[in-house]
């Protein structure tokens, strides 16, 4: 099959900001070769949609409001998703946690397969995945006539801007009575975000308190106006939130530069980093895992390493 | 209240992945199995519902070759009260393993289905989902937290950015995240005990449900080794390489 395929990207955003895991879905959904139309849905998108539109390459944006969607409720966008999908190929979504949660209910309300996780587009038909923690990837064709794929942004290039697409809006479906928001709690952090973040400080077990995650872990990222991470060790034991979480279970993430401090690196925790440009690990245990990705390693106690790497970066 | 909790057997997750040198697929050949982590919290919530009062009945169901019988028993063994295993050696996807826990449950006819968010070898995250839309029940994925009263499930459930709380309507299906709960050690007195619950075994004939593959797998790779790294002496060293790497 030609790749000549149209695609619909469901954009992400905050409401006010477009993601830039959007424009790396459609960089993805530019390896199939037809028209790329993008869907914002939410309330009071406007502004989310002027930004989609800037992107290159991009023929319209669609925009779709209601509280339900700005609720992020599955059952609300996968109705509005799959209802649009009769007029595309393709619809390709950001793997965030509320593109996975979506995602595969299209799938099932279109009867085709899920392709979750894309991280390569071969052609029209053959897409690569990571399975068993990113330790083996799998190239797989599928025989659909209509593909819901999920989109690994780590793997993709952001789109640029420079185009000038038409927006226009379309209808929310009604609300699902056998659903209902209740509350959210967001992390307030002043930190870069993880999945954007150029640099990711994180941290393991090893620092033994939330206090002393804060205070050894926050003047570094300052500094390096990093984002935080942390392992899941580090999480369950409670000192990091758990929208810190870096690995399989948790964010993957591929920044510029990864400092992995008293962090082992097992299995799970890799799955997460490994595609990290620089890789730095500063642990006290030589034996640790996490030296056999590392591209610098330092060993040694985190408490006299850090201050002493304070003061080298001056 | 009856729950229904499928769960898979799967590659342990402490077990080193080896790529076949054929590149047909991973090497499940005298390695080490377990249930899925993910199902496990699963099967620790359905039984923790289950004490509470709660729920009346646990059902844990699987879909997999002879093996999975022994999930199934791990299930009755952390307090599942019968199991229901689907004998085939085929490997199933997502969309048709929806399709197949359909059916059971159109027979079963349980409140609410409770399981793992993912399977831990094909890191799909998408049945729950995709059995969900199937049955038109609401869905809470990912979930941290669950208060069942009045007819609806209250979940608190781990997303980007925070925790969001939504209520469903029973009958749903909840997928489990991590930090749900701490899954119990099955004891000896239980171990005993869980061979002398029912299992059934069925086929997925049993079911008339079309499993026929919709994905081909072309090959299975081994991801890209990184180079070596370097150890460095101190932080003033680190400093001057992450300069030269151009990454400060």
């Amino acid at each position: 099959m030609p790749n000549n395929q149209s695609v619909l990207v469901i954009a992400d955003h905050d409401g006010a900001h477009l993601r830039d895991t959007t424009n790396k879905t459609v960089t993805a959904a530019q390896g199939l070769g037809g028209d790329i139309d993008i869907l914002v849905y939410g309330e009071g998108v406007a502004a989310v949609a002027a930004q989609a539109a800037k992107i290159a390459g991009v023929r319209k944006v669609l925009t779709a409001e209601s509280a339900e969607l700005k609720q992020d409720l599955a059952e609300a966008v996968s109705a509005l998703v799959a209802g649009l999908a009769a007029g595309y190929d393709v619809v390709a979504v950001p793997a965030s946690s509320a593109g996975k949660n979506f995602a595969p209910r299209v799938a099932a309300l279109l009867d085709v397969s899920l392709l979750s996780d894309v991280i390569e587009v071969v052609d029209a038909n053959t897409f690569v995945r990571p399975i068993y923690a990113g330790n083996a990837l799998e190239t797989v064709q599928t025989s659909e006539a209509k593909k819901v794929l999920t989109v690994r942004t780590t793997a993709f290039k952001a789109a640029a801007d420079g185009g000038s697409a038409a927006i226009e809006s379309t209808a929310a479906p009604a609300a699902s009575a056998k659903v209902r928001y209740i509350s959210e709690e967001k992390v307030v952090s002043d930190r870069p975000e993880l999945g954007a973040a150029k640099i990711i400080v994180s941290g393991g077990r090893a620092l033994g308190s939330a206090e002393e995650f804060q205070t050894v872990l926050d003047p570094l990222a300052a500094k390096l106006g990093a984002a935080v991470g942390a392992s899941r060790a580090a999480v369950d034991a409670g000192y990091a939130p758990n929208d810190y979480q870096v690995g399989q279970t948790g964010k993957v993430v591929a920044p510029d530069l990864y400092i992995a401090i008293g962090i082992s690196g097992a299995i799970q925790h890799l799955a997460g980093m490994k595609d990290s440009k620089v890789i730095v690990a500063i642990n006290k245990d030589p034996e640790a895992p996490i030296f056999s990705v590392a591209d610098y390693g330092l060993v040694g106690d985190y408490k006299t390493v850090l201050p002493e790497l304070m003061k080298a970066l001056g | 209240m009856k729950l229904l909790v499928p769960v898979k057997r799967v590659l342990d997750y402490n077990v080193k992945v080896r790529v076949k040198a054929d590149q047909s697929g991973v090497d499940l050949a005298n390695v080490k199995m377990s249930m899925n982590p993910f199902d496990e919290i699963a099967v620790e919530e359905a039984t923790r519902l289950k004490e509470k009062g709660i729920a009346t009945e646990v059902v844990a169901v699987s879909i997999g070759p002879a093996q999975a019988r022994e999930t199934v028993v791990t299930a009755l063994t952390i307090g599942a009260d019968r199991g229901i295993l689907i004998q085939t050696d085929q490997d199933i996807e997502p969309l048709a393993v929806a399709k197949l826990l359909k059916a059971v449950i159109e027979q079963e006819q349980p409140d609410l289905v409770i399981m793992g968010k993912q399977a831990i070898d094909g890191d799909n995250n998408a049945t729950g989902q995709m059995l969900a839309t199937l049955l038109d029940w609401p869905q809470a994925t990912f979930a941290s937290k669950v208060v069942i009263e009045n007819g609806e499930a209250q979940v608190t459930r781990e997303v980007d950015g925070g925790l969001q709380t939504i209520g469903v309507k029973l009958p749903a299906v909840i997928t489990t995240d991590l930090r749900l709960n701490e899954p119990r050690y099955a004891s000896l007195p239980n171990i005993m005990k869980a061979k002398k619950k029912p299992l059934d075994v069925k086929t997925v004939a049993d079911y008339g449900v079309d499993v026929t593959p919709r994905l081909t797998v072309v090959k299975v790779t081994e991801p890209a080794k990184r180079q070596a790294g370097i150890k460095v002496a101190d932080a003033a060293e680190l400093v001057a390489n992450l300069k030269t790497a151009g990454v400060l």
